[in-house]
This record gives C-alpha cells, sequence and structure tokens, in this order.
C-alpha cells in the first residue's frame, strides 16, 4: 500500500484525487439529495417543535461540518508546521471558505430554527457564541493567507492561527457540555440511544451528514487542486519575471 | 406532494433556501476557479516552454 507521504507530492496527489472527484462528487450529490427529500417530504412533524424539525437535516450536518472543517485545517496545518509538505498546507487553505460556508449555514439556519422555538434570532449563549467566534477566526485565516505574498510565510502565519482557532472549534462543539445556562440543546446525535433522536429523524439525518462529508471531502480535492496549480503558476511566472 | 409545514412554513422554507443557494454557490465558484486557474496556467507552462 502506497505511503500517506506520497500524496504529499503535489503530482500524485492531483492524479490521484483527479481519478476519486468524479465519483466522490456523483456520490455526494445523490446521498445529500436522498437525504435531504427523505428528510423535508417523508418524516413526520415533531411532537414540540412541528415541522420546523426539518431544519435539524440542515443545521447539524453544517455544524459538524464547520467544526471538523476546522480540525482538518489543524491536522493539515501541524503536518506543514512538521513534515513542510506544500499540499498539507494548501489543503487547509482550501478547506476554509468550505468551512466558513459550512458555518454560515450552521448559524443562518439555526437562528431562522431559534426564532419560533426560544423567541429570538440569537442569544449569547455559549455554543452560538463560540460558533460565532469560529466563523470569525475562519474569516480572519482567509484573510490572512490573501494578504502575505510569500506563501511560506502564508503558511507558517495561518498554522499559527490555526492552532489557536481550535480552542473554539473544540469549545463549540463541548460548550453546552461546560455552561448549562445556555438555550442551546446537548447533541443531537449520541451513542446513547435515550439521548439520540428518534430514529425516524435519525436515518435520513444519517444521510444528510454523509451527503455533507462527501461533499467537504469532493469540495476540498478540487479546491487544493486549483491552490496546487496557482501556487505552480505564481513560480512560473516569478521565474519569467526574473529570466 | 408538499408537506404541510403549518404555522413554521416559512422558517422551514427559508432555511432550506437559504443553504441550498449557499451550497450552489460554492461549488460553483470553487469549479469556475478551477477551470479559470487550469487554463491560466496550460498558457504560462506553454509560453515557458517556448522561451526555453
Amino acid at each position: 500500500m502506497a505511503s500517506l507521504w506520497e500524496y504529499a507530492n503535489p503530482k500524485k496527489f492531483i492524479q490521484t484525487t483527479d481519478r476519486l472527484l468524479p465519483w466522490l462528487s456523483v456520490l455526494a450529490a445523490i446521498t445529500l439529495v436522498i437525504g435531504l427529500i427523505w428528510g423535508f417530504f417523508f418524516t413526520p412533524d415533531d411532537f414540540r417543535q412541528g415541522s420546523t424539525v426539518k431544519i435539524i437535516y440542515l443545521h447539524v450536518p453544517s455544524a459538524l461540518m464547520a467544526i471538523n472543517a476546522w480540525l482538518m485545517m489543524l491536522v493539515a496545518s501541524l503536518v506543514w508546521i512538521v513534515r513542510r509538505h506544500h499540499v498539507s498546507a494548501l489543503a487547509a487553505r482550501a478547506a476554509a471558505p468550505v468551512g466558513a460556508v459550512m458555518t454560515v449555514i450552521a448559524l443562518a439556519t439555526g437562528a431562522i430554527w431559534g426564532e419560533p422555538m426560544w423567541g429570538t434570532w440569537w442569544a449569547w449563549d455559549p455554543r452560538l457564541t463560540s460558533f460565532l467566534i469560529l466563523f470569525l477566526f475562519y474569516l480572519g485565516y482567509i484573510a490572512l493567507w490573501a494578504a502575505i505574498e510569500n506563501d511560506d510565510t502564508a503558511a507558517d502565519l495561518t498554522s499559527v492561527l490555526c492552532l489557536v482557532g481550535s480552542v473554539f472549534a473544540l469549545l463549540s462543539r463541548y460548550a453546552v457540555n461546560f455552561w448549562n445556562q445556555g438555550l442551546h440543546q446537548g447533541a443531537s446525535l449520541s451513542l446513547d440511544k435515550e439521548k439520540n433522536v428518534a430514529d425516524v429523524f435519525y436515518h435520513p439525518l444519517l444521510f444528510c451528514i454523509a451527503g455533507f462529508v462527501l461533499l467537504f471531502i469532493a469540495l476540498v480535492f478540487l479546491r487544493t487542486q486549483t491552490e496546487i496549480r496557482a501556487r505552480r503558476m505564481r513560480a512560473l511566472l516569478a521565474r519569467e519575471r526574473l529570466g | 406532494m408538499m408537506p404541510d409545514l403549518g404555522k413554521y412554513a416559512d422558517a422551514v422554507l427559508s432555511s432550506y433556501a437559504v443553504s441550498i443557494v449557499l451550497i450552489i454557490a460554492m461549488v460553483a465558484v470553487s469549479v469556475l476557479r478551477a477551470r479559470k486557474v487550469r487554463a491560466q496556467l496550460d498558457e504560462v507552462e506553454a509560453r515557458s516552454r517556448r522561451n526555453g
């Protein structure tokens, strides 16, 4: 089996992801469409939340991906710091806008869901606040990459920012467990069947989560390829200017 | 076919609309940029090959 580090070679990464991308994209689209159609059209209303429970199929997967995208960026940043593989730094860069969009979806659907259920669009609740801070970290991370011309310096500084932001990524996941005074409920998914959402909501939710995960992977592969090509183009243009 | 969403129809439909628009926009921007950068790189590589 090929070593994982082989994919640190940009050519090898592009070759492999080129083969995987069409399959991943189709699988992501199918899973997402099945999950959303099942959840929207074929699940009952909740006895307390009425039809707003259908928002769960967008809110939970996007919130999950908002946090896990940052954690993926953390791993990629650590690989850059330790092993100086450019592909890992570029993969972190490629994931940031996707994670930011996931955070916006989670915040927007949460606010829309919160208004009829809590009577307010927004509250300075621990989970909501840590999610907002996570979103600001995403914006800062994207802006820092854009602001620094030298790719290696940008990768170094954004990796440090990513390490710091990981505190908020984890906090947004576990905030409801640390502080009980917030409006936000505990996790919707649990290994404990008693705490988990009912099966009728759970199965389509699993499809939606799988769809969001596959969509994220497909987008990160595509965007990392783009970042690799953009980096090569900058290098060639710099050589042209010198020559 | 459309389920009866009752008094929460606005909330549910707007959640789906916002999310689907954002997802489609994100995919479209990623695909368009990928194509653009690929074409630009091909051009720069061809030029640098010509110039030796």
